[in-house]
């Protein structure tokens, strides 16, 4: 049987490499064991580097140096090439991708929004338009000086006469009269709507004839909704009635 | 790298031309031993002992390995030397290798030459005992004896 001692005193030629065969896989079957040896063979190794840094001799010549320096010219870099590169020197790369994808929705939505402005310019010329033909309408008929004509059967004389144009559902109401005789002072004209399913006439504004007899309503404030049955005007003291004074100056009935 | 080189080169070719006795073999060996070194700089582990002699071990490794016409029996990674005296600095290291080259030439010129057979050039116990005439009890007593000399020597 072997014991630790003989194994301990084959240690250093186990170190040294000395021991060969089953003596040296008997060594190192007992160090897989044995902490003690295994520092002892630390040790011994220890000290023989030390020997083997005893063997000073003559310096290598230049030659090797020059050979190893080509050998590692001719290497391709070790480890410090292979690494993966970090995720950092990839962030440019995103920076560019996120940028381009940017870029692309900026341009779609700007594409966007230029057919937008197209659709907006069309829609405000047309209303540009109308708008100013509603203002050449306005203008005309409220124009002080503009020629008022009013045409009447041939041969008899003109008579006072009013024109009403009224639109129930949106309350809209435009009011020509023509020929109306003057006014005494602290009196003004009314016109009167009277509503088509009964009920009191309600007043739709008042109005003084110009010198020429003229006169205008344009959309005075009035309910929306209310169908007139008949639109009458009477004379009624400044300021207006709550209902109408006879008799009525001008009657009409709508068609 | 040539820092390291002009400053360790010479260690691996001392050893390597002690064993091989063969200045162009030294130079394979120091050539050889730089590439690994370069290939894979993590093979040394600072932590566990200095680059000196580490390097001195390795290059005694690869020379036997080469004197024994074998193919490289470890590699640069399993190569583990710690060493007990503090050898970082060159002051430290050329104490220590004065104390080993001062008990080498007092130890008895047989266990000498016993452990410069088994250690520089690789032979076994059995070999030296073939090459001297000695027994082979005898041979592993001088070599045993002449390691604990190098070992009171540092300690000391």
């Amino acid at each position: 049987m072997t014991t630790h001692e003989q194994f301990a005193e084959d240690l250093p030629l186990y170190a040294l490499g000395s021991l060969a065969g089953e003596e040296r896989a008997a060594v190192q079957r007992h160090l897989a064991e044995c902490a003690a040896c295994r520092r002892e063979l630390q040790r011994l190794e220890g000290d023989m580097a030390l020997l083997a840094l005893s063997a000073s001799g003559p310096a290598p010549p230049q030659r090797a140096r020059q050979r190893l320096q080509l050998a590692i010219a001719r290497e391709p870099r070790p480890r410090s090439v292979a690494m993966r590169r970090p995720w950092w020197t990839l962030a440019p790369v995103f920076a560019c991708a996120v940028l381009a994808l940017f870029s692309i929705l900026l341009w779609r939505e700007n594409a966007r929004q230029r057919d937008r402005i197209e659709i907006w310019k069309a829609q405000a010329e047309q209303n540009q338009a109308a708008l100013q033909q509603a203002k050449d309408v306005l203008a005309l008929l409220t124009a002080p000086d503009a020629m008022h004509v009013t045409l009447v059967a041939a041969q008899s004389r003109p008579q006072p006469a009013a024109k009403a144009i009224y639109l129930p559902r949106r309350g809209s109401l435009a009011f020509f009269a023509s020929n109306l005789e003057p006014l005494p002072p602290q009196k003004t004209y009314e016109l009167w709507l009277v509503p088509a399913k009964g009920g009191a006439p309600m007043p739709a504004g008042m109005f003084r004839p110009d010198a020429r007899g003229n006169a205008m309503l344009l959309m005075p404030r009035m309910a929306e909704g209310i169908e007139a049955k008949t639109f009458a005007v009477t004379v009624e003291p400044e300021g207006g009635s709550a209902t109408p004074t006879m008799p009525m100056v001008l009657v009409g009935a709508g068609q | 790298m040539a820092e390291l080189y002009d400053r360790y080169a010479p260690v691996v070719y001392s050893v390597a031309l002690r064993v091989l006795a063969d200045t162009g073999a030294a130079e394979d060996i120091l050539q050889d031993v730089f590439m690994q070194l370069w290939r894979n700089p993590a093979a040394f582990d600072a932590t566990r002992g200095s680059l000196a002699p580490w390097l001195a071990v390795i290059a005694r490794h690869r020379a036997i390995d080469v004197l024994r016409k074998r193919r490289p029996e470890s590699d640069l990674e399993d190569v583990v030397v710690s060493v007990d005296a503090g050898l970082d600095s060159a002051t430290e290291r050329r104490q220590a290798l004065e104390k080993i080259r001062a008990a080498l030439a007092n130890m008895p010129a047989p266990q000498r030459q016993a452990l410069e057979m088994a250690f520089f050039e690789g032979l076994t116990h059995v070999e030296i005992a073939a090459r001297t005439g000695e027994p082979l009890g005898t041979v592993k007593t001088r070599i045993r004896a002449a390691l604990l000399a190098l070992r009171k020597s540092l300690r000391a």
